[in-house]
């Protein structure tokens, strides 16, 4: 089986009766853990750096910060359903066409048959749940695996995109759905001066600044409520500087837009997702369950989760983010066009395991997926600053998508947790 | 030198929590058949593993010698180069692939990177002769029953021109007739110069076969016998191997019988694999509450295969007979509806059924009460942290907190934490099948002490177990079971390991 370190044979404990819980060697675990698991986000950290040397800084500019997530977003809420799904031990590989005929779907009722925006949206999005129920359905009640249902759902969806559009872009989209796609909240209370900074749209700042009271109340709660199961916390020195350094991120980003444009509303609707899904994943029953599906399938046959009907619903949520997505998408280009979508799966599927999920299924993170897409826009947007060309992207976005599974098989086997 | 083909001296083995072996001995003469026997548990196959190098050189302490040389063995490729091989339990066989195919696993007679078709089969053909196989080299490993399959493992091992074989288990599975068959294949591999180390639980066998037999006991060697010069018996063996008074392997316990907590009625159940094979046939039996009652029965006999069945029909086809839980019938189709009648199930095969590697211990232990700490489906993680926190306490589970990861534990600890997720469940009736199964001796104990304290607390306990000095001195009632009928139901003063082996064999002619 796998190697033991001696630290492994110490965390073991020794027939020595109870469990030794010296506070030193707990903290110290958790830290160790800690550096393990945040790897991705030091890696993050690391290329982001990087590409502001190589362009000298305009990596972090206002506008360009605005366009890295106007132009990713899309991949970015395909990568919240996607890690779900790669969480339970399964893939999806239809959401690129998915987003092609939930655009089209549409295009076609708000441009061709002209009904009022907000009832096209919901009927796509129904349409996107409904495909999603479809695959689900094959999927977890008649036990074909996911590689076979999507990559058949691939095709069928992309037929399905030029059926409708019959070989052609249909467009334009109404004003309020570019807006949701490529817009920017308005300067509702006018701008305010920033000394050398210039002026930036108060609107914004004040959001970014309910932002921060809210991880900072949140994270207090929780630290407080543990303290009170007499758990172990963090000591407050390294809680303190988490949390200003979580401050000063949000901060910068919030700054640097508010300079620019104000905040892309396509940024409030990923944010919601964000918290919304990662609360699901740790924080819910249905959120566990897939987790124990994915760790282990049988066991959790075994304790009762209703495996079939959780993997259905992980369908189901896939099929509306990528109609969500698809909106958004032909949103931004005003038009659905029939190559819509393309590739996009592949984007998504790289940035859950960029950002530590597990082959076998039963580890991730929503944020880590997140962060995985952001490592791949960052390298894209860097690497086209400074000029490469496309293939040296597409080489460069391959080995990093390999090293991350690396380095994710190596800690592993290296923490000697053998499956 | 010469006369010892392989001698270990002083292996020493540490699992996180576990000693494994320690300071072990092992010298086998060159020609001989040897048997190691000893409990479950007590490190056999974790002998075995270390000499054939499944646990490589640095991993353990001491010293292998084969042939005279010093032995480093990094994999199993290099114990096989050197002419050891290790035939396990779980036959280690690719089902789809010809008899022949499999004979020359990773070892293909071939020319130029291209397989021989001619040679691997006149070859393998030339192979099952010698091990007495009578079939078609091209015949599909699924096609043939599980005695030959063992011979066609022997012939795999002849194919390596194996010097040392190591048989671990080799009949458990085996009928009288494949048995006998095989042990005279071993006979005869011995004239011809191949030493045999072979590990069994069948002490008749081992009476029957070996030269000499060396004895372990909690991971330590106890001794080396010659069977002819010590004129070795069965019970000799026996004494070597429990070495301690039986009365303190079990914790004193005076059960309080209550009402009835569950009746099976006329159970049957069908293979999901053989149709129309009754793999449980008219089985019943009742569980009252604050006992612990054995089931007892070989193996396929249709113990797991029943309790499974109970529990959410996840074994099984065509199910039919009732169940009564607390006197009223009841519906079972699933574990979601056997978890709301207070049923429990804690698996024999933990890492497969049981556990979540991967995850760590409290949310394995909540992994099937997660409701009872939820809120309209969220979860309440403070909650589970201090059960979690509780259960760690209680249940003595060794682990320096309950975010440790559970693959990481020992048997027993991992075991713990099974019995943990079933008691948070707050149920009924507890099926704990084989609850002892790869656990140390002293832990052993501690799962006792709990299924007492389970018992007192008024659940109904049906422990499943192929140990019969456990059934007997922890039960207060056992049943008997026999290709798939409950052949018999003896309370304690009565049961003795001979009237209980004796209805477990009963209707097998």
């Amino acid at each position: 089986m796998s190697s033991i370190t001696p630290a492994d044979v110490e965390v073991g404990a020794k027939g020595d009766g109870g469990a030794p819980r010296q506070p030193g060697r707990v903290s110290l675990g958790g830290l160790s853990l800690n550096l393990r698991s945040s790897g991705i986000y030091i890696a993050f950290a690391l290329i982001i750096a990087l590409f502001s040397v190589l362009t000298d800084g305009a990596l972090l500019t206002p506008q360009n910060i605005s366009n890295i997530i106007v132009q990713n977003s899309y991949v970015l809420i395909l990568a919240i359903g996607m890690i779900l799904i790669i969480i339970a031990g399964h893939i999806d590989l239809s959401v690129g066409s998915v987003v092609a005929v939930t655009g089209a779907l549409s295009a076609v009722l708000m441009v061709n048959m002209g009904l009022p925006w907000p009832l096209a949206l919901l009927i796509t999005l129904v349409a996107g749940a409904l495909i999603g129920a479809w695959q689900g359905y094959w999927i977890a009640y008649f036990g074909i695996p996911a590689f076979i249902v999507t990559l058949a759902g691939m095709l069928l969806f992309r037929a399905l995109t030029l059926t409708v559009l019959g070989n052609q872009g249909i467009g334009p989209f109404p004003d309020q759905v570019r807006t949701l796609a490529n817009g920017f909240t308005n300067g509702y209370l006018g701008n305010i001066g920033l000394g050398p900074l210039g002026g930036a749209d108060l609107f914004s700042l004040l959001i970014g600044l309910v932002a921060i009271a809210g991880m900072f109340a949140s994270q207090w709660r929780s630290r407080n409520a543990r303290k009170g199961y007499g758990q172990t916390v963090e000591p407050m020195a390294l809680f303190v500087l988490k949390l200003v350094a979580g401050a000063a991120l949000i901060l910068f980003l919030v700054v640097q837009l508010a300079r620019f444009k104000n905040l892309p509303w396509v940024l409030v609707l990923l944010a919601v997702l964000v918290l919304a899904y990662s609360l699901m994943a740790n924080r819910t029953v249905f959120g566990r369950q897939i987790y124990a599906i994915g760790g282990n399938l049988q066991a959790a046959v075994m304790s009762g989760v209703k495996v079939k009907s959780v993997v259905f619903w992980i369908f189901v949520n896939m099929g509306v983010l990528s109609a969500i997505a698809g909106i958004i998408f032909a949103g931004r280009l005003n038009q659905a066009g029939p190559t819509a979508g393309n590739s996009f799966e592949l984007d998504a599927i790289a940035a859950a395991f960029i950002g530590g999920a597990a082959v076998q299924g039963g580890v991730g993170k929503v944020v880590g997926a997140i962060t995985g897409g952001l490592i791949m826009a960052v390298i894209n947007n860097g690497m086209s600053l400074i000029g490469s060309p496309s293939e040296r992207v597409m080489l460069v976005k391959g080995i990093v998508l390999l090293a991350a599974v690396a380095f994710d098989v190596w800690t592993k086997r290296r923490a000697g947790v053998s499956r | 030198m010469t006369e010892h083909i392989l001698r270990m001296s002083g292996i020493t083995k540490t699992f996180p929590g576990v000693k494994a072996l320690q300071d072990v001995n092992l010298s086998v003469r060159r020609g001989e058949i040897h048997a190691i026997c000893g409990e479950n548990g007590a490190g056999k196959s974790t002998l075995m593993k270390v000499l054939s190098g499944v646990y490589p050189y640095g991993e353990y302490e001491g010293e292998i010698l084969f042939e005279g040389e010093r032995c480093e063995f990094g994999s199993i490729r290099d114990s096989e180069r050197a002419g050891i091989v290790i035939i396990h339990q779980e036959l280690a066989l690719s089902p789809q692939l010809s008899i022949a195919e499999n004979v020359f696993l990773g070892n293909e007679r071939a020319k130029r990177g291209l397989i021989d078709w001619n040679r691997t089969n006149y070859e393998a053909a030339e192979l099952m002769r010698r091990v007495g196989l009578d079939e078609n080299p091209t015949t599909a490993i699924a096609d043939i029953g599980v005695g030959k399959q063992q011979l066609v493992e022997i012939a795999k091992a002849l194919a390596k021109e194996v010097k040392l074989l190591i048989l671990d288990e080799p009949t458990a599975a085996l009928n009288d007739d494949d048995s006998a068959h095989l042990l005279d294949l071993l006979r005869g591999l011995r004239d011809e110069g191949i030493t045999c180390v072979i590990i069994s639980h069948k002490l008749n066998e081992v009476t029957a076969i070996a030269d000499s037999v060396t004895i372990i006991r909690d991971g330590r060697t106890i001794e080396t016998l010659d069977m002819a010069k010590d004129h070795v018996t069965e019970d000799r063996i026996i004494a070597g191997m429990v070495g301690r008074a039986l009365d303190n392997r079990f914790p004193p316990h005076e059960p309080t019988i209550g009402g009835e907590a569950l009746r099976i009625e006329d159970w049957t159940v069908y293979s999901p694999s053989q149709p129309g094979r009754k793999v449980v046939d008219g089985a019943s039996l009742t569980l009252r509450r604050g006992e612990i009652v054995g089931l007892a029965g070989l193996m396929g006999a249709g113990r797991t295969e029943l309790a499974m069945s109970v529990f959410g029909r996840t074994y099984g086809v065509n199910i039919s007979g009732k169940i009564f839980k607390d006197g009223k019938p009841v519906e079972i189709r699933n574990v979601q509806d056997a978890i709301r009648h207070g049923l429990a199930y804690a698996t024999e095969d933990r890492k497969r059924y049981g556990l979540n590697l991967i995850e760590d211990i409290k949310r394995n232990i909540s992994a099937a009460g997660l409701q009872g700490l939820a809120k309209r489906g969220w979860v309440n993680e403070y909650e589970e942290y201090k059960v979690a926190e509780e259960f760690h306490k209680s249940m003595n589970i060794k682990a320096p907190s309950v975010d440790s990861v559970v693959g990481k534990l020992s048997g027993g600890n991992q075991q713990k934490v099974v019995l943990s997720k079933w008691i948070l469940t707050e149920p009924d009736v507890l099926i704990l099948d084989e609850p002892t199964r790869g656990i140390d001796v002293g832990a052993k104990y501690e799962i006792y002490t709990i299924i007492n304290r389970l018992a007192d607390e008024g659940k109904a306990v049906l422990v499943i177990s192929s140990e019969l000095p456990e059934l007997l001195g922890l039960c207060d009632r056992v049943y008997t079971l026999s290709e798939g009928r409950i052949t018999g139901e003896v309370p304690r003063r009565e049961a003795t390991q001979e009237r209980l082996m004796h209805l477990m064999t009963k209707g097998q002619e």
